[in-house]
């Protein structure tokens, strides 16, 4: 009869709560709290790559295999931090900053040429040629005042991105 | 015997033809379709993909499909408690022992008959087949009398004839006792090891029950011809199939497999709800199984009509029927990954969507 949400004390939640700048109130952190349970099936206390993509919804994602990359291992802090962009309450500087992230692929802070292809022909698939893919980055990396070799740093994120109307809210379920 | 199901085609085959996920998936992120060539801050902005990302990881449909519900604790109130806790004595200490003993003396009564109606009546074939039929509804109803079961049954009792094939949603294990306590069906079902498996193969054999193994696909062929046969015949036992070859929970139903109405028989479709819905039932379900089981008006295939079609139109009455959500997951993905065809569906819608852009001028 014990309630999962038991497990967690206050302090656990405001704990939580910190490390992810408050963008989750406490019912959702418990909310999320069971779905790590959930998720966490061998009950390892993190949530390894295969768990993950044992959620059909998320392993058909096209960027499924690359967030794995940020995802694969997670503890419950790490989890909700990692979710944290996704709050209604994260600014928009916030969400930028994780969308860089993802381009980021070797954490160096700088956005290369080749990561913007790769995020693309994930999105693609096979459905454009390898060929076009680069014609059209190009075109419009030219277009924006960039070339080929530019090295994209998080401002020009910011900078690109900021009046396109990023819209990244997932509503987490508190019943 | 978990998981009796129907098993004619593997997950991947079926994508082609299944009905479109994205038709059931609420549209997190909306498509309007941007107009003009791309901009950079097109091809960058990957929000929706990664919204769709996050929500699946929140929440997704397929694992609240198998999710088990924990009653509702209603004890916890300090004056309830003493009442729950003779509740406790009163189950534990009465109660299951009259269950054990109730189904100790249905085993005795129904093996003293069985064995020797099996092994002495060889040469009336017929008269074996009937007694054999009485005596597993028999034990079905012991069963089903030492959970204390209250079932109730609506609308006209199964025949037996031959073409038709009853259909029915899954929940648990007890959903074949319930049935087959008042009908001997022929179920399909997982084949079992150790002495699971010993039952399957003497005493569900009796009742024409077909097994298959989930993992081997060479098994498919051979049980597809079985399940013609076993149709054909008119002195069979009546054919019931499970035909989400899964567990799933009382709130949902996942996809159909189609093998059952693609045999060009009759389909009677059997909606089964273990219902605790009703407060005063939720305090029961610790001391009795309530269920109701509907037979449902049985179906043909429509002129035209595809079987999956076929087999969403019945899913569509059993969901109706037994108030359950349905989701468009094949419930084999417990075992296996979805198919890349989901995935390269979303990366060509994206893929034309740039391309067309690219050459409007």
């Amino acid at each position: 009869m014990g309630n999962t949400s038991s497990m967690l004390t206050q302090y656990d939640i405001e704990e939580v709560q910190q490390h992810c700048n408050h963008a989750f109130s406490q019912q959702e952190i418990v909310s999320l709290y069971q779905r790590f349970c959930q998720l966490d099936r061998n009950y390892g206390g993190f949530i390894s790559g295969e768990e993950f993509l044992s959620v059909p919804e998320f392993a058909v994602n096209p960027l499924s295999l690359r967030l794995l990359r940020m995802l694969d291992g997670l503890n419950f802090k790490e989890f909700v931090a990692f979710l944290s962009a996704f709050s209604p309450r994260a600014t928009l500087q916030e969400k930028i900053d994780f969308i860089f992230k993802v381009y980021d692929s070797d954490g160096n802070g700088k956005v290369t040429f080749d990561d913007m292809l790769d995020v693309l022909r994930d999105l693609t698939g096979s459905f454009i040629s390898a060929q076009q893919r680069e014609q059209v980055l190009t075109h419009v990396l030219e277009e924006a005042g960039y070339s080929k070799d530019s090295l994209l740093i998080l401002s020009d994120f910011v900078k690109i991105l900021e009046n396109s109307g990023v819209k990244m809210e997932v509503e987490v379920p508190v019943d | 015997m978990s998981s009796p199901g129907e098993l004619k085609s593997s997950s991947s085959e079926l994508d082609l033809d299944r009905p479109n996920i994205e038709d059931y998936l609420p549209s997190g992120a909306s498509i309007q379709e941007p107009h003009g060539k791309p901009r950079l801050r097109d091809l960058l902005d990957i929000s929706p993909t990664l919204t769709e990302a996050a929500g699946a990881i929140v929440d997704d449909s397929f694992t609240r499909c198998f999710k088990s519900n924990p009653p509702e604790p209603w004890n916890w109130n300090i004056y309830l408690f003493p009442l729950w806790c003779c509740g406790v004595v009163i189950r534990y200490f009465i109660l299951f022992p009259i269950r054990v003993i109730v189904l100790t003396i249905g085993w005795i009564i129904f093996l003293s008959s069985f064995i020797p109606v099996h092994f002495l009546l060889k040469g009336h074939d017929k008269l074996r087949t009937k007694l054999e039929r009485c005596l597993v509804e028999l034990i079905c109803s012991f069963f089903v009398a030492s959970w204390t079961g209250v079932v109730k049954y609506h609308g006209p009792r199964p025949s037996i004839r031959p073409k038709q094939v009853f259909v029915a949603n899954h929940t648990s294990m007890i959903d074949f006792i319930i049935l087959e306590q008042m009908t001997a069906f022929a179920v399909i079902m997982q084949k079992h090891p150790g002495w699971v498996g010993l039952l399957q193969s003497t005493i569900l054999e009796s009742v024409g029950c077909i097994w298959f193994n989930r993992t081997e696909a060479k098994d498919r062929e051979i049980v597809a011809k079985k399940l013609r046969d076993h149709v054909q015949g008119a002195d069979n036992n009546p054919l019931l199939i499970f035909p989400e070859g899964t567990c799933v929970n009382n709130h949902y139903t996942v996809m159909f497999k189609k093998g059952a109405f693609e045999l060009g028989c009759t389909v009677c479709p059997v909606a089964i709800k273990q219902s605790f819905t009703m407060h005063l039932l939720q305090l029961m379900t610790s001391w009795a199984v309530v269920c109701d089981v509907w037979y449902l008006e049985p179906q043909t295939l429509r002129p035209g009509e595809t079987p999956i079609e076929f087999a969403e139109r019945v899913r569509d009455i059993i969901s109706v029927r037994a108030g359950l959500k349905k989701v468009p997951w094949d419930g084999y993905l417990k075992y296996s990954r979805p198919s890349p065809k989901h995935r390269e569906g979303k990366q060509q819608n994206f893929a034309e969507s740039v391309l067309r852009r690219l050459e409007e001028k």
